[in-house]
């Protein structure tokens, strides 16, 4: 495990992070409408959602809840108290003329956010996440109007603000996916960067190496993908850096990622200072999270993604690497985890790096989206590899008629005990048998027969053969014993 | 008029209630007195913006059909009410006075108007007030100016001017209202009626158009005390959809009312304050003499009267205008001609679209607020305005705390002047602004505030007596207005009909 | 600080631009008379010594209440456009805007 050389030679790469994650909360964060996704243009509305005049916001709880489930998974401090307060900007997709959002007392402070990237653990401070409600969604169309759907106005949002502790455009990437990897865990939302239920502005600076102060940044927005993330900040150093070396200077702004063109491009027309004009919202009181609140979130937390890491590397004896692997998605730990109880209860020997090898390189290949390992129409149940684990531990099976059947297992949905039932794959054990075969190959390889005292590696060689001998139904374990008598 | 029919300036709330719940008079008849009356009167007088005379026969016959199936109809029962144009009606235009909004129909009802109808009340239609209830004269309405019944030529004040003129020329039995820093209390002050700003969030605010949000409260007009007291009893009450709603349950308002009337000295034992800021310069001798006879009067009904000190009153005013104008700056920001309302025709880009909108929707005053909002809430100024108005809020509130330790309640005239003419103060805002400086203080510290009629002026102009109470002492407040009414007959007068004068 | 000193007509201009507020030139000249003497007036909060007192945001003592996450009717279609100046299909339609503020991201073209 090596440092990672530094992003750009000569300058210091300088990222802090604004992530929005969509809570999945079933109504609006202050009204009733509904929350879902894709439906027909301003078809989920409400009174309070549209900005209509004399209409209240009503803070929906389950949104706290979720806010507080990730302030506490990313060991923020909650506030006791915190308040929402008022931003104001003129906008058509803000139907109020202000943004419900948090200010002065946001309702988690600090925090980190960890993750692993190139074998090497990072840790990203958090400033804090506070709530607030999205906007819609303006449409611009060609004969010089635009339009505006309200569904999304008024979902509720966190917004994860970073410190600038992000060095390279890999890691603001990989910084975006353990947020969604940990949104996904607590089950406060899709983290669906497509969809935009999650989205990301990057404030990028540069210094050169060494330098303590910060250089000018510039903000960077519409990245609506991991890979964007990584292209646009790569896209902004490279430009930045070309700034600086020609001895010109960057300027503070917002720049919009065309990934169609792969460029950031300025906003000249919203160069004019943004001014807020926050104050406290009074149609709000102060909102109080007690402890009984806090206990009850942290009653019903999950395993977190470290957590896990941790267990799987020390207690279930994985290398960091597969260990990764199977925390970056609740489904696959889940099923991990479930397919290692299954194989405990059957006493299998060191059952979780088989379970480890078995989930990564047969069933992650097989899915699109990892998530689809806790959908009920997953073909092959944890259960269900748990049993064919079984099988081939039991010596019923070899592995690799093990991996036949499993394939015949995913595409028809049938278990492993049924297949090699009907199709008579049972594997020889029967030691007569075997010994049969066995000496018919030590008979007709008499050199390495003899050779074998001097050189027990030659023991790969005949078990392969007699493997051969059986038309690979033969339990190696066996075969090995057998061998080892009669070459002895 | 019909055998069954009624004189609207004989009624009241209770004695229309008390006809159509026994089955002695319908509410349709009432519901058609009343508008007959509107149709004969109020081309002079300019209360109502919109008549909804479909609207209250359909409820009026929904009345008298629930009273002849042996049910209820509640405690309203075919009371004809005025509602201020500020309360969202489902399917009635709102307006708030203000061309921005013209055309816009509510597809949702305020809770205040709702509780009003399910206990029985009939709506004749909505009232006439200043633009977005800014304004202290009925002059800053986009839809013309309401007369005083008293004097034409003088104003009704404001911003419930509409209410305020509506229930005094028997145009309708109660109105509501809404007060932010006395819009309430002076025009009930101004045309001889009673009116109460409740408690903060005594009364939902859900549908009630924003003016400043930790200032609005909604309340009640009616020409008695207990009148005034059954309808805040219907409107009050903890609402889902207002978050600032207060959960504490409702008292007994019209028993106090009732209880304040009983016996020659129904206040013994009660403290009244009297607090020497509010009887400064400024305040004129005759509504000065009028409070101070209404202070004898109340100590010979049993209370004690006890000297008090509010000294952060004379910060009341500049405090009020930094805090009401940052909050309605914010407030109005959302009438920009995208979702409701008017929008300027023609222009080609968002940015005119807003401005034009805005430029040429607002009024004068409503312009003048949102420019001193935005000023005091830049960044760099926050501190030095509203920062500062909200310590001094605080220094305000606690003003009242001290007080309500020693006395029940504070009397003191409502505003330090009679009705104005017309034109007389609109040309320096300042001068109209320092007019509310008796009333704005109850408004910061949420706490209720009622004003009754307490006297008249030589040239025949009502004089209005305020009293307030601590948080949720709305039953003392009845109490003590319930027992000065009872004593006194100023409630009883009626200006003179105009007879289509206009 | 004299009359007249408070407040210019070019700031007068820039708070009206911050409030999308489009006025005549007889509007900025009588607004910054106005502003000037408001703000000359609530300067005499100055004088008071709030050092020691929390800033009142709220005329309520109690802590903000929460709703459960619960679905009602959205409005119909028809009623959610219904007072929309101007509409088209199932859109509010405004003049073509230039994407984005500092909001929350939200552009797409169609
Ligand atoms: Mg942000
Ligand atoms: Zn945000």
């Amino acid at each position: 495990m090596t440092a990672q050389p530094p992003m750009h030679p000569k300058y210091e790469v300088v990222i802090g992070l604004e992530v929005h994650v969509q809570l999945a909360t079933k109504s609006k964060v202050f009204s009733w409408s509904s929350t879902a996704f894709g439906a027909e243009p301003n078809t989920q509305t409400d009174p309070v959602c549209l900005g209509m005049p004399g209409t209240l916001p009503v803070l929906n709880g389950a949104a706290v809840e979720a806010a507080v489930r990730l302030g506490l998974a990313a060991g923020c401090t909650i506030r006791p108290r915190c308040r929402f307060s008022r931003k104001h900007y003129f906008y058509p997709d803000l139907p109020k003329g202000y943004q419900i959002s948090q200010f002065d007392e946001p309702i988690c402070e600090g925090g980190r956010i960890n993750f692993r990237l190139h074998g090497e653990a990072h840790s990203v401070r958090l400033t804090r996440i506070h709530m607030e409600e999205d906007a819609g969604k303006n449409l611009h169309a060609a004969a010089g109007v635009s339009f505006v759907d309200y569904n999304r106005a008024g979902v509720p949002l966190c917004e994860i603000v970073s410190e600038p502790d992000v060095r390279s455009a890999e890691e603001a990437a990989e910084y975006v996916r353990a947020i969604r990897a940990l949104v996904r865990y607590l089950g406060i939302g899709d983290g669906n960067m497509e969809e935009g239920s999650l989205r990301c502005d990057a404030n990028v600076s540069l210094r050169l190496h060494g330098e303590t102060k910060y250089g000018t940044k510039a903000e960077i927005k519409n990245m609506n993908s991991f890979k964007n993330v990584r292209d646009a900040v790569e896209h902004e150093v490279k430009r930045q850096a070309a700034l600086l070396d020609r001895g010109e200077r960057v300027v503070q702004e917002t720049r919009l990622w065309d990934a169609s063109r792969g460029v950031t491009q300025s906003m000249r027309s919203k160069e004019q200072a943004h001014d807020y004009k926050y104050f406290p919202e009074p149609d709000l009181p102060p909102l109080v999270v007690d402890e009984a609140f806090l206990s009850k979130v942290r009653a019903s937390q999950p395993e977190l993604p470290e957590d896990r890491f941790a267990r799987y590397t020390t207690k279930e004896g994985l290398s960091p690497q597969d260990a990764g692997v199977l925390v970056a998605d609740r489904e696959t730990a889940a099923y991990f985890d479930a397919v290692v109880d299954s194989l405990a209860a059957g006493a299998a020997g060191a059952p979780a790096k088989k379970a480890a090898n078995w989930v990564i390189n047969e069933v992650l290949a097989r899915v699109a989206d990892p998530r689809e390992l806790g959908a009920p129409s997953m073909p092959v149940a944890a259960a269900a590899l748990a049993e064919l684990v079984t099988l081939i531990e039991g010596g019923t099976l070899s592995g690799k008629l093990g991996k036949d059947v499993f394939a015949k297992m995913w595409a028809e949905k049938r278990t492993a005990g049924d297949i090699v039932k009907a199709e008579g794959l049972t594997q020889v054990s029967d030691s007569g048998a075997l010994e049969d075969a066995c000496k018919r190959v030590i008979a007709a390889n008499p050199d390495e027969a003899s050779r074998f005292k001097e050189n027990p590696k030659l023991m790969g060689f005949f078990v392969g053969a007699v493997m051969k001998e059986t038309g690979g139904k033969a339990n190696p374990k066996s075969v090995n014993e057998i061998l080892r008598k009669l070459l002895g | 008029m019909s055998a069954h029919s009624i004189d609207p300036k004989a009624s009241t709330i209770a004695s229309i209630a008390s006809g159509v719940r026994a089955g002695k008079v319908r509410a349709r008849d009432v519901a058609e007195a009343y508008l007959a009356r509107i149709g004969h009167e109020d081309a002079a007088l300019g209360c109502y913006v919109k008549v909804d005379a479909e609207g209250a026969r359909r409820s009026a016959d929904a009345v008298d059909a629930t009273v002849k199936a042996g049910r209820d109809p509640g405690p309203l029962a075919g009371v004809p009410l005025g509602i201020k144009d500020i309360f969202c009606t489902k399917g009635v235009e709102t307006t708030c006075a203000s061309k921005i909004l013209k055309g816009f129909v509510p597809p949702y009802e305020s809770t205040v108007t709702a509780r009003l109808a399910a206990a029985g009340a009939v709506s004749l239609g909505k009232l006439n007030m200043d633009e977005f209830a800014m304004g202290s004269s009925n002059e800053n309405s986009a839809f013309g100016t309401v007369k005083n019944p008293w004097s034409r030529a003088h104003v009704p004040g404001g911003s419930s001017g509409g209410s305020a003129a509506a229930v005094a020329a028997s145009l309708c039995a109660g109105a509501t209202g809404t007060d932010t820093g006395g819009s309430i209390r002076q025009p009930a002050a101004l045309c001889g009626v009673v009116g109460i700003k409740p408690t903060y969030g005594r009364v939902s605010r859900y549908g009630v158009v924003a003016f400043a949000s930790s200032l609005d409260h909604p309340g009640p007009f009616a020409r008695t005390v207990e009148d005034t007291a059954t309808m805040l009893e219907v409107m009050s009450g903890v609402d889902p959809l207002d978050a600032t709603s207060v959960p504490q349950p409702v008292g007994a308002y019209g028993k106090a009312a009732r209880a304040g009337k009983e016996g020659g000295s129904s206040l013994s034992g009660v403290r009244i304050g009297i607090p020497a800021e509010y009887f400064g310069a400024g305040l004129d001798p005759e509504i000065e003499a009028a409070v101070r006879a209404a202070h004898e009067e109340l100590a010979k009904a049993g209370a004690k009267l006890v000297p008090v000190s509010l000294p952060h009153t004379k910060y009341a005013i500049a405090t009020y205008y930094l805090v009401c104008t940052a909050e309605a700056s914010s407030n109005l920001a959302r009438y920009d001609g995208v979702k409701y309302g008017q929008r300027a025709e023609g222009a080609k880009s968002l940015e005119e679209l807003y401005a034009r909108t805005r430029g040429e929707g607002f009024g004068r005053e409503p312009k003048r607020r949102i420019m001193l909002g935005t000023y005091v809430l830049r960044a760099g100024y926050y501190e030095a305005y509203y920062g500062k108005a909200l310590r001094a809020r605080r220094k305000i509130f606690d003003d009242f705390a001290a007080a309500f330790s020693q006395v029940d309640v504070l009397v003191t005239p409502t505003s330090p002047i009679p009705a104005f003419k017309f034109g007389e103060r609109m040309g320096d805002p300042m001068q109209m602004y320092l007019a509310d400086v008796l009333t704005v203080a109850p408004n910061l510290a949420g706490i209720p505030a009622l004003a009754q009629p307490c006297g008249f002026s030589k040239s025949g102009l009502p004089i209005g007596l305020q009293v307030m109470g601590p948080p949720l002492g709305e039953e003392a407040c009845f109490r003590v207005a319930g027992a000065y009414e009872s004593r006194t007959q100023w409630h009883e007068r009626r200006p003179a009909d105009v007879g289509g004068a206009s | 600080m004299a009359s007249g000193s408070r407040i210019r007509p070019e700031e007068v201009r820039e708070i009206a631009a911050l409030s999308r507020l489009r006025l005549t030139d007889d509007e900025v000249a009588a607004l910054t008379s106005d502003l000037d003497s408001i703000l000359g007036y609530v300067a005499e909060l100055g004088e008071l010594d709030t050092s020691a007192v929390e800033p009142m945001t709220h005329a309520v003592p109690f802590d903000c209440p929460l709703r459960p996450d619960e679905i009602q009717p959205s409005l119909p279609l028809e009623e959610a456009l219904a007072n929309a100046p101007r509409r088209e299909a199932s859109f509010f339609q405004v003049p073509r805007i230039v994407p984005g503020p500092a909001g929350s991201g939200g552009e797409e073209d169609l």
